[in-house]
Order: structure tokens, then sequence, then C-alpha cells
């Protein structure tokens, strides 16, 4: 794992978690009623707090799939679950909103979960490569380095 | 009664979304190292590449699915119970399908990792 494929598996948390936010906050100044037809839904994407959210959520996209295009799904997967911890840290340290023991303690599972799988390989040898040499040079590159 | 359609749309959910998962992961695999494809031939062949993966637009189909089951799922049932329910569940059933249908090597670590991941999910809910 190099430096920046741990950026990429940040970019999955930080642009999940301010593209959802930014959603939120934009349906909410939306209001419900304007949500309930066709052409208001067509017409939110044009609001500027949901346009930004969704060219935040496209770029989780990009950084999801460029993870899943060199590390296993299991992998990937947990890092996406630390957006839930960003989402209630950035709540208590710029919100000052509280929170209970209960929802502490899902933070330090899900802190543990994903510490457990980054110490692990990134990567199952030699499964699905057969397709890309670059990948496979890549693998062969890593277990040199190792 | 309307928590048996709460769970059904939860059921719907886990399996649209791993299915997902699963596709794009393949997909992904298929087409290779994203980075060095863009840096050998330029960021317009690394999404060229990608559209022209059939399993892509599949994948894609299945988590689009799985949106607007969210969105019944949120209709029948509480948010409390929906939203961590089919959260948590998904990271279990894509850890059993990664390893089913993608031959990923899914030792203690990941099972471990999984089902804290899962737990904590549910606890951030309640």
């Amino acid at each position: 794992m190099t430096f920046r494929k741990y950026l990429v598996l940040a970019g999955i948390t930080v642009f999940s978690t301010a593209g959802d936010s930014l959603l939120a906050r934009g349906m909410k100044e939306l209001g419900g009623s304007s949500l309930h037809n066709l052409s208001g839904l067509l017409l939110a994407i044009l609001h500027p707090w949901v346009a930004a959210g969704i060219l935040l959520l496209l770029a989780f996209f990009a950084c999801y799939m460029s993870a899943l295009s060199w590390a296993d799904l299991t992998y990937v997967l947990p890092a996406t679950s630390l957006a839930y911890v960003l989402v209630a840290l950035i709540g208590h340290f710029r919100l000052h909103e509280e929170i209970s023991p209960t929802r502490w303690l899902g933070i330090a599972l899900i802190a543990a979960g994903v510490g457990f799988v980054a110490a692990g390989p990134s990567l199952t040898p030699g499964h699905h490569h057969e397709h890309s040499p670059e990948v496979s040079r890549d693998a062969v590159s890593q277990e040199v380095e190792s | 009664m309307k928590d048996i359609y709460a769970w059904a749309a939860i059921g719907l959910i886990i399996l649209a979304s791993t299915t997902g998962d699963v596709l794009l992961s393949y997909s992904m695999k298929r087409v290779g190292h994203v980075g060095e494809l863009w840096k050998r031939r330029g960021v317009l062949a690394v999404v060229g590449r990608v559209l022209a993966t059939p399993t892509f637009a599949l994948g894609l189909m299945a988590m689009g699915v799985a949106f607007y089951s969210l969105l019944f799922g949120l209709s029948w049932g509480n948010l409390s119970l929906v939203v961590p329910a089919s959260a948590s569940l998904t990271f279990v059933a894509n850890a059993v399908a990664a390893r089913i249908f993608l031959h990923e090597r899914v030792g203690r670590r990941r099972w471990i990792a999984a089902l804290l991941v899962a737990g904590g999910v549910v606890l951030m809910a309640v």
C-alpha cells in the first residue's frame, strides 16, 4: 500500500460524508413539499447545495471504483464505514452535539474493525489479474518490496 | 404486518446492494489498476474501459434497485430500524458474497472486521 492509495481511501470517507451532508442541507432548504412531484425532484438538482452534494458524491464514487480496481471488496468496504464516524465527530466538535456512550462504543467498534482490515493484505494474491497485466505487475512489485 | 414489509424491504436492500458491490468490484478487477492505466493512456481511456465493462452497468442498476428499496423501506418502517439493519447486515452479506463469488481470501481478520463494523453501525444508529 502506497501513500497515494491511502489518500484514495481517505477520499472515500471524506467525499461521501461531505456529499451526504451537503445533499441533506439542500434537501432541507428545498422542503419536503417540492419533492412530491417529478418536476420538483428534477429541479432540485439545480439547487446549489444539492448540485455540490451530487458532485462530491460523484467524486466519492470515483474514489470507490479506483480503490476497488486495486483492492479487495472486503478491504475497501470497512473504510466506507468510517463516514459514520466522521459525521459523528464533526457533529461533536463543530456543532457541539452530545455523543452518547453507546455511540462512542459504536465509533470504537468501527475504528477497530477498520484497523483490523487495514493492517492486513489489501488484495487476495493471484486471483483476478488475468485481464490486467498492470495489476499483476503491481502485485509482483509489492511482493519484491516487502 | 408493517414489520413484515419493512423486513422484506431490508432483505431486498441487502440483496441488491451486495449484488451491486460484488458486480462493481468484479468489473473494476477486470478493468485493472486505474491509476496505472490513467498514467499510461489518460483519463478518457479509464472512463472508456470502465463503461465498456458490461457488469459495471449491471452493478449500477443493482445499486439503483437498492436505493429505491431503501426509499420504499423508509415509507413502511422506522428510520431507526431500516437504516442500521440494512447497513450493518450488508457488511456481513458482502463478506460472504466476496468470498463465494469474488474468491477473496476472507480470513479471520476480515471476518472480525466485518462483525465489528456491523455492530458499530448498529450502535451508531440507536
